[in-house]
């Protein structure tokens, strides 16, 4: 049981405000991963909460007619990865959340909870700093909108007071449309995890001829991507003769913006870096020696018992190459699924070699255990 | 043993409050205590016991239970939301003949139950991936249970299980 | 063998799939007290005073128990077979509660009330007064002359016990360098000298470790834990409440596994006496997660110092180890796993001249370190197997042809304790996993990689005693009872923890009676004023000491069954034997001896008359066939080297009378009732060894730090294996163990000795996108030691992993890593100090 004195299930979201600028003691729940996680811990203990759990208006995705895409703040982390706007518009945000503690978690838990709990660690803070996003608060004064690259105070703090309730995720569409990107999250192990280091790159490719530019940007967002994609296939043709070359030749990188959680005491851009590669060629192999050198003095990560510094600016760097690589990749249509997991990537010999193997142990096994494949001897030879 | 007995025990709980809900088939209107997770109802007042609690927040699965289909730790779940919902746990697989569902005969014929502590949560999961309707390749699997852990079976023969459920044959 | 050695499906499968099978927490009444442990917020230093005046008004709390109230006993909490002798008994350490605070959160006052709510503000309002000394997590500070000792009353210092084990008395490294020069000349030997460290982790069970009390009618008071020694532990709480033994039962339901935490005494006698001192009432005491880890029992750290004297040609000369063991705050199992490090470290290789190991356990104020699946011998391999991989390394040695040729060698018995390596077969377990992960292939494929993505193989082997003796007693009983259908019970003290205890003494109890496993019904739940005696689950004991048991037991309900059919049918008792549920003619087949096969799992282990001369046929194993049979030899396969036991083999013939109506007759007879039933002790007086290895073939992130596993394979000789799939399953879950400890695991604390990451978020144990599939190759050796021809199993999985993949990353990078876990950033740290990103 959870030590709080008082629950109220608020019926809107106007009932939850009331209540919480009724009683000085109230705090607001949503998802409960992380408020219930607080009061086991015997952190604010006895307070009473007023949840949004059951409040429809605060959960959900919707694109508004202007292209802004508004994301419900009590939509789980779940919702968010299998709604069909997040899946075309925002498909890194997706990803990102998808690395959120585990699948019961993700059920769970909220994006809006992930940003109000003010961590560095979460894993959607990274994205959505290069997404400039809008939150939309509201309080018994009525509501105000604070950018999210704003919205963090200090680690675990946020400039929402405590009688405000999240009410809506705003992503304009100059954020988003023409974009692709990549989330990468570092952990320890591959679920159930906390950061360790996360590090979000998107750009804005931009095709260097004159006519395919143009095509792309009066495309829209959807339309664009497939041209981009047929352009890049033409591209890829011309350098198939060459030597294996960086991705994205005939692009330049007409933005690009850097997010990283837990470089920093809250989730930060790198603005300065993106300033240095806005404009430059998508295969200039110097744009990975810039993004590896410079984000390093963007960045104040710490050295905690779960990292040291040192290992955290390796991870910075590395990743920031990593992410914008397969932002680019993403970019021109050839991505890589599973781009945002830190496991190593496969290499092609070792693949071939895999692959005679395992046709070969087929055959170690059926001699070693009489005539089965299981390894375990579940054919009856010696049990006469 | 010179321990001095307190006079106490008596409880003072917040006013209970009524929650209606489905689970495992049957209504239930339940006077539940507003600090109560999900997990502490089902145990305690239903005796739905095969949820279990291995760590209280969330980090290792067992209390997973079905909620109108979506598996979730029932640990973090206050039971006040659960009205209207319906809640199924393993208890509630079995046919009435007394025949094991599919998850858990595969359970059983892939000797993917040791200790079995994490076992009926993942069963929970499965049945969940089953009523998607779907195939799953033994790398989503993975990913799909990886809210579960277990430490007898190195996952093998659980994804064994669920392969010959919901895999591709 | 018709039942033994089948892939049967496991007996509480149905239950633990539908919820049925319950566990401690389920079976407690609902109106129980809960207890909530108060524990210190300092990790050394004493408690002065305890103010509970505000606590106690906290609506709900019914009792509060400080360290100042609880007896005056100190007891042990070793789950050990108690000791006659004084100096063998375990160490009595630990009081209920504890004034002088040995680690962070020591146990100093218990709450009990009515919720979990109320016990936790209760606990918020005590006004706690210590006297703080200064702290010490590790070993080096532990012995340094101004720690603190943590246990003046027995020991001056901090260091626990030393133990040094030489492979001859006269053996000195020294000397053995000496002679080295004298008979290989100084160019031709080589010396190697590095320290390595194994880290603490925790047993993570997915059950915490939890209990309920009360005081039954009979004035017993009666402790449902979830336990793997329930006879160990009856004993204990009476030791702790100063109660004789028969006032105290002890009732096991099934288990949510152990892995060795639960071979311990935990909470349990505070449990029994916080419902003592509430008037008898039922408390309920679940440890949280966090308690679980930083509270109950960690698996030791050691630091190994080694040396190694070798020649250039690949011979293994000499090697001397000097390890301290980190026990924590209490003394638990005492010296008894660091004693497991030293002797399992000096007897896996075959060094010329000889081996000395040495090892210290040092009291520090962290988590008590007991028992932990493989007893000292992970730590133990770790640290003989990177040495072993080092020198290859150095040298250009080939690990795997070093290893074949410096491995303990077959015929192998300790000096020390006497313990004979019967069945052996690590040489062809390595060539087993060799040959699956393509060895050759890949030490040429991984030579002199460069680049950001590398590969690299790695192997290590191990060998493991399977039960205790002769170091300590191993005894057993078992109780089988006829019912009136023909079917039986099987009663045991032998406990289920999800290993499959349950199944396999089925399987063994139908094997031997004749019975089918249908109409063997196990009895799952120990109690100890029902169940018959037995030390309970550890070691890998079960399936051998108990195992024993449970045929000497199924003999003789056999030959009680055969009496009475006798009787019934008037026949010799010679010419009948008990067949699939009946009676039937016996026909021997004459001229046909049995014929044993000694390389497979159908030996010794069943004759059909049960006559079988135990001490006999050992003798007459290692007589024979040390020089006939050599595995050697043999190509990988099978091969059967039959041996003729001069007994005649005979089959069933006619059906004469079911069990069924023996059975029936038996109970109800007007002429003879007999209730048939058996119960047997064995004092089991063999060991033998289980031998294995670990190949790990992985993939390096250089600049991430990351470790893929890409294949996994381990290779076991456990003798006849008992149940194929059951066996399968259990060395998976060793395996994933094992990767864990190899790349994530490790309870750490800050410098004030306070833990920092003692829950499942934190420490890392793998999920299902961390292991790799699995892969498991069996050797059956039939063990004229085992009852079926079977050995140790249930540890060994988890020892050779870690080593395995250290030495493929060292393969891979060429970058030795001498310390556990093997960390990303540990691994970045490395790299970049060699140079390498």
């Amino acid at each position: 049981m959870y030590d709080i004195e008082n629950y109220y299930e608020a019926k809107s979201v106007e009932d939850a405000i009331a209540h919480l600028a009724a009683d000085e003691k109230a705090e607001v729940i949503a998802g409960g991963t992380d408020v219930l996680v607080k009061l086991r811990a015997g952190k604010d203990v006895g307070c009473d909460l007023v949840s949004i759990h059951e409040i429809p208006e605060l959960k959900g995705v919707d694109r508004l007619t202007d292209g802004t895409i508004v994301i419900g703040p009590a939509t789980c982390f779940t919702d968010i990865t299998n709604d069909p706007i997040i899946q075309e518009r925002l498909p890194y945000l997706g990803e990102a959340v998808d690395t959120v503690g585990g699948p019961q978690i993700r059920n769970m838990g909220t994006i809006g909870g992930n940003l109000c709990n003010g961590a560095t660690s979460a894993d959607s803070g990274a994205t959505m700093q290069t997404l400039d996003a809008t939150l939309v608060l509201q309080g018994p004064e009525g509501s105000r909108e604070v950018p999210v690259t704003e919205f963090y105070t200090g680690p675990g703090r946020t400039v929402r007071k405590r009688d405000e309730v999240l009410i809506a995720i705003l992503v304009k569409p100059e954020d988003y449309i023409g974009y692709s990107g990549c989330y990468i999250k570092y952990g320890k192990r591959r679920s159930m995890e906390i950061a360790t280091l996360g590090c979000c790159v998107r750009v804005k490719l931009e095709a260097v001829d004159a006519k395919q530019a143009e095509a792309g940007e009066t495309g829209g967002t959807q339309d664009s991507s497939t041209t981009r994609r047929e352009d890049a296939a033409s591209t890829e043709q011309k350098d198939a003769a060459g030597s294996p070359a960086l991705p994205g030749a005939g692009f330049s990188l007409a933005d690009v913006r850097i997010g990283y959680g837990v470089a920093a005491p809250t989730p930060i851009r790198c603005r300065k870096t993106e300033q240095m590669l806005k404009g430059m060629s998508a295969d200039d192999p110097a744009i990975y020696d810039i993004i590896a050198t410079h984000v390093e003095e963007e960045v104040h990560p710490r050295s905690s018992w779960r990292a040291s510094k040192e290992f955290r600016v390796q991870l910075i760097r590395e990743m920031a190459k990593r992410a914008l690589e397969q932002a680019i990749l993403r970019g021109i249509g050839k991505g890589t699924p599973g781009a945002g997991d830190f496991l190593p990537v496969e290499l092609e010999g070792k693949q071939k070699m895999r692959e005679t193997m395992t046709q070969d142990t087929a055959e170690v096994a059926r001699t070693a255990d009489g005539g089965k494949d299981t390894g375990c001897g579940k054919g009856g030879e010696h049990h006469a | 043993m010179a321990v001095k007995t307190l006079a106490a025990g008596k409880a003072v709980s917040i006013m209970l409050e009524i929650v209606h809900m489905t689970v495992n088939g049957e209504e239930k209107e339940l006077a539940v205590d507003p600090r109560e997770s999900l997990l502490d109802t089902l145990r305690n007042r239903l005796n739905l016991t095969s949820v279990k609690r291995g760590c209280g927040v969330g980090e290792c699965g067992a209390c997973t239970v079905l909620i109108d289909g979506t598996a979730v730790d029932s640990c973090l779940y206050l039971t006040m939301w659960a009205e209207g919902k319906h809640i199924l746990t393993v208890e509630g697989l079995k046919s009435p003949s007394g025949e094991l569902n599919e998850v858990q005969q595969a359970f059983v014929d892939e000797a993917a139950v040791q200790c079995g502590f994490c076992t009926p949560g993942l069963i929970l999961t499965g049945v969940e991936l089953v009523n998607s309707g779907r195939k799953y390749t033994r790398e989503e699997l993975r990913k799909l249970i990886s809210g579960h852990l277990c430490r007898c079976t190195g996952y093998e023969n659980i994804l064994n299980a669920l392969e010959k459920v919901v895999g591709y044959h | 063998m018709e039942v033994v050695g089948k892939s049967m499906k496991r007996v509480d499968a149905f239950g633990k799939v539908t919820g049925e099978a319950k566990y401690t927490n389920d079976l407690c009444p609902k109106d129980a007290l809960i207890a909530h442990v108060v524990h210190s917020t300092i990790a050394n230093g004493e408690v002065l005073s305890i103010d509970t005046s505000e606590a106690e008004k906290v609506p709900g709390v019914v009792k509060i128990v400080t360290c100042f109230d609880v007896p005056d006993i100190q007891f042990p909490t070793a789950g050990h077979p108690w000791s006659v002798e004084a100096a063998h008994q375990d160490i009595a350490d630990r009081k209920l509660l504890n004034t002088r605070v040995r680690l962070y959160g020591d146990d100093i006052a218990a709450i009990v009330g009515v919720d979990n709510v109320a016990c936790e503000r209760a606990e918020r309002l005590l006004k706690i007064e210590y006297k703080e000394y200064p702290s010490f997590t590790t070993v080096e500070d532990a012995l340094k002359p101004e720690a603190t000792p943590l246990h003046p009353d027995l020991r001056k210092t901090n260091e626990l016990i030393h133990t040094s084990f030489k492979s001859s008395p006269d053996y000195d490294y020294e000397q053995a360098k000496e002679r080295a020069v004298r008979e290989y000349g100084a160019e031709h030997v080589r010396e190697y000298e590095q320290t390595y460290r194994t880290q603490r982790v925790s047993h993570c069970h997915i059950e915490v470790a939890t209990s309920w009390a009360y005081v039954d009618v009979n004035g017993k008071v009666t402790v449902t834990a979830s336990t793997q020694i329930p006879h160990i532990m009856r004993r204990v709480i009476a030791q702790a409440l100063g109660w004789p033994v028969g006032k105290v039962r002890v009732i096991k339901p099934y288990l949510g596994g152990g892995f060795g935490n639960k071979q311990d005494i935990l909470y349990e006698p505070l449990n029994a006496y916080l419902s003592v001192v509430c008037g008898g009432r039922c408390v309920c005491l679940e440890t949280t997660r966090e308690e679980c880890i930083s509270q109950t029992r960690v698996r030791h750290a050691v630091i190994g110092k080694t040396k190694a004297l070798y020649t250039t040609d690949g011979r293994l000369l000499a090697r001397t180890l000097d390890g301290y063991a980190n026990k924590g705050a209490y003394a638990s199992h005492g010296h008894a796993i660091a004693a497991s490090v030293a002797t399992v470290y000096k007897d896996l290789y075959n060094d010329a001249y000889g081996c000395r190991a040495d090892m210290t356990t040092v009291f520090t104020n962290s988590a008590s370190a007991g028992a932990m699946r493989a007893y000292g011998v992970p730590q133990s391999v770790f640290l003989a197997d990177c040495q072993i991989d080092d020198i290859c390394h150095r040298e250009g040695f080939d690990p795997l042809k070093f290893r074949m040729d410096n491995c303990v060698g077959k015929g192998f018995r300790d000096p020390g304790n006497g313990i004979t390596y019967y069945s052996y077969s690590m040489k062809e377990c390595m060539r087993r996993g060799a040959e699956y992960i393509h060895w050759d292939e890949k030490r040429k494929a991984y030579a002199n990689q460069t680049g950001p993505i590398r590969h690299g193989v790695g192997m290590s082997i191990f060998m493991y005693k399977v039960g205790v003796y002769p170091i300590s007693l191993e005894t057993s009983s078992a109780r089988m009872i006829l019912n009136q259908d023909g079917s039986i019970q099987v009663e045991l003290s032998a406990t289920e923890i999800g290993q499959g205890a349950d199944t396999v003494f089925t399987q063994m109890a139908s094997e031997t009676t004749g019975i089918t496993p249908d109409k063997v019904y196990i009895v799952s739940t120990q109690d100890t004023d029902l169940s018959p005696f037995d030390t309970g689950a550890y070691a890998s004991r079960q399936s051998f000491v108990t195992g024993k048991a449970v045929k000497k037991c199924g003999l003789e309900l056999r030959n009680r069954i055969l009496d009475y059919a006798a009787y019934m049918l008037g026949r010799p008792v010679e010419e009948l034997m008990i067949h699939d549920n009946n009676i039937c003619e016996r026909i021997p087949e004459e001229g046909t001896t049995i014929q044993t096969d000694l390389s497979a799992g159908n030996g010794y282990g069943y004759v059909p008359d049960g006559s079988v001369d135990e001490n006999d046929r050992y003798q007459d194993w290692l007589d024979a066939d040390v020089k006939h049979w050599n595995i050697d030899d043999l190509p990988s396969g099978r091969k059967s080297i039959l041996r003729d036991t001069g007994k005649i083999l005979a089959k069933p013939g006619k059906v004469l009378l079911s069990m069924k109506d023996l059975a029936e007759n038996a109970f109800y007879s007007l002429d003879r009732s007999e209730h048939i039933t058996a119960e047997v002790t064995n004092h089991c007086k063999e060991n033998t060894y289980a031998s294995g290895c670990t190949f790990a073939d992985i993939t390096v992130d250089m600049e991430m730090g990351t470790v893929k596993i890409d294949h996994l394979v381990n290779v076991h000789d456990s003798g006849t294996l008992l149940n194929p799939q059951l066996a399968e399953a259990q060395v998976h879950g060793g395996m994933a163990m094992g990767i864990g400890y190899a790349l994530s695991e490790e309870l750490l604390y800050n410098e004030k000795g306070r833990p920092l990451n003692n829950n499942l978020l934190d420490f890392k144990i793998p999920t299902a996108l961390d292991v790799p599939d699995l892969k498991v190759i069996f050797l059956q050796m039939d063990d004229p030691m085992g009852p079926y021809g079977n050995k140790a199993l249930g540890e060994p999985p988890v020892i050779s992993v870690a080593p395995a993949i250290r030495n493929a990353i060292l393969n891979a990078t060429g970058v030795a890593m001498n310390e556990l876990p093997m960390t990303q950033q540990r691994l970045v740290a490395a790299f970049q100090q060699h140079g390498l990103i």
